[in-house]
């Protein structure tokens, strides 16, 4: 596990929509360097975790300290500065679909940077290169399959080099192939040298093993477990290991 | 009783969604006003927004506006007849056309083509989270999707209803000349002598007050819409049956203020 100091601190997260209570006291802690999985069954209010840390949910009460701010507690505009500083990797991808492959990843480079067209087009390449789809600049989303799709989200989302990285599910409904491929670019990703932590919310446990430094499971509205990916396969907590397992109803 | 009581628990609950419509509506045309004023400036969006919505649109619109004016001459001219009002036909037709017809056609048209667009369109973004990858990637989709859209229909309706009005009035006149066989020049002075600059102010001002209710209407329910295929085609439903009632209601209040405003004589 690569331990640095806490990047994003998330302290007793309270969300509920209408009579459901989503979360009821989530607190977990993100590392600098490290790739965290996060678990749960479906409805447990994962992606809303993440969707919170990037300020497009707001919890209920609770903090998500990142450089010194609440990000719960913060405005649409000052969530501007926070959102060039933290990629969203979409479930599919939402990329723009009137735009080009190359217009999506240009989009946060206009947005934010004053780059010129050539060195805007020089970062596209360099992009595309990682994520293996050279030659791809042209096409439009709908001529993507999903995977490709994933992987121009996840380019489109690290191309401001944000300190931290969101993964929505990033495999569900790819096959083995793409996704073995989208997990190397994670990799890839965080083995880049830049110093970044990333949160990756998934049901895909091989995938989070074959990732993760570390493992948190979010069960009834809180983080039951969060320890390194080695001691939770190990584990013999009664609920971890059914869980891994998939044999205990979720 | 329990019939009763649902009733009144349904009209209760219609009108607390109307009230949260109208609350979000407004609120997002203050945000509107709040984003417009500070940069980044999106030119390029709203420029593009008005040919898809003011050039695109300007067919449907002079076609309409053609068709109208000659029926109504038409049917003035032979109405008007048997009392032997026919000398009136140019007068009642730039009237009608300026003060009614131009603006309530003219936005009735847009907000079946322009609010369904609009409302499909983000609707779609939004069940596809690119509204969510816009705010994700530090934009605001007010100032990429609302303000763009707002402005280009705000400038364009009354544009397409001064067009409307000049292309129904001529289309009326050439009724006119070929079936009562009153002469242009005659059409054009009786014409021009009914109207009042008032009558143009009015003409002028429903269709902005129409564009911005149709613009807001449209992106805040497309923002808002969830359920995937279904939801969009809902919403898309909706935006064009509430524009078009807040169009007629609107229409007679509006009217009936200009009148307490400037009373005819």
């Amino acid at each position: 596990m690569k331990s640095g100091e806490v990047i994003v601190s998330v302290q007793d997260l309270y969300k509920s929509f209408g009579p459901k209570k989503v979360h009821q006291g989530v607190s977990f802690d993100v590392h600098d360097g490290e790739i965290l999985a996060l678990f749960g069954g479906s409805g447990t209010g994962k992606s809303v975790v993440l969707r919170s840390m990037i300020g497009l949910e707001k919890p209920d009460s609770g903090k998500i300290m990142f450089e010194g701010r609440d990000i719960a507690r913060l405005g649409e505009d000052d969530l501007i500065d926070i959102r060039r500083k933290i990629g969203y990797v979409f479930q599919n991808g939402a990329l723009f679909d009137s735009m080009s492959v190359e217009d999506n990843l240009a989009y946060p480079l206009i947005e934010h940077t004053k780059l010129t067209k050539e060195q805007i087009h020089a970062r596209i390449g360099e992009m595309l290169d990682l994520i293996g789809m050279k030659g791809s600049e042209k096409l439009l989303p709908a001529s993507l399959s999903g995977g490709m799709q994933k992987r121009v989200g996840a380019a489109r989302a690290i191309i401001l080099e944000p300190k931290v990285i969101l993964y929505d599910e990033p495999t569900a409904g790819l096959d083995p192939y793409n996704t073995h491929r989208l997990l190397e670019l994670m990799k890839k990703i965080q083995g880049r040298g830049t110093k970044n932590a990333a949160i990756f919310v998934t049901h895909d446990i091989p995938a989070a093993f074959e990732v993760a430094d570390r493992i948190a499971i979010l069960y009834l509205g809180k983080i039951h477990t969060i320890d390194t990916t080695e001691n939770i396969k190990n584990s013999k907590d009664p609920f971890v290991r059914s869980f891994i397992s998939g044999e205990e109803n979720r | 009783m329990q019939t009763r009581t649902d009733f009144f628990r349904r009209l209760g609950a219609q009108f607390m969604t109307s009230l949260q419509f109208a609350g979000g509506v407004f609120a997002l045309g203050l945000d509107c006003i709040r984003e417009a004023v500070r940069p980044p400036f999106y030119f390029y969006l709203t420029i593009e927004q008005c040919f898809l919505i003011g050039v695109r649109s300007f067919i449907l619109v002079a076609v309409t506006a053609l068709a109208t004016g000659s029926v109504m001459a038409l049917q003035f001219g032979y109405g008007l007849q048997k009392f032997g009002g026919q000398l009136y036909v140019p007068k009642l037709l730039a009237l009608a056309f300026v003060r009614e017809m131009g603006p309530v056609f003219t936005s009735l048209l847009v907000a079946a083509r322009i609010g369904s667009g609009i409302t499909a369109e983000v609707g779609s973004m939004n069940v596809t989270q690119q509204v969510d990858a816009i705010r994700a990637l530090g934009t605001s989709p007010i100032k990429k999707i609302v303000i763009p859209r707002l402005i280009a229909t705000v400038v364009t309706l009354p544009m397409l209803t001064v067009f409307a009005n000049f292309i129904g009035i001529f289309g009326g006149m050439l009724v006119t000349v070929k079936e009562l066989g009153q002469t242009p020049d005659f059409f054009f002075q009786k014409a021009v002598e009914a109207l009042r600059v008032s009558d143009f102010v009015m003409g002028f001002i429903k269709p902005v007050v129409f564009a911005v209710f149709i613009a807001l209407t449209a992106c805040y329910r497309g923002m808002r819409t969830t359920g995937g295929t279904r939801g969009v085609g809902d919403s898309t439903t909706w935006v064009v049956v509430t524009t078009n009632i807040f169009i007629m209601v609107s229409d007679f209040f509006l009217t009936k203020l200009f009148i307490l405003v400037h009373p005819y004589k």
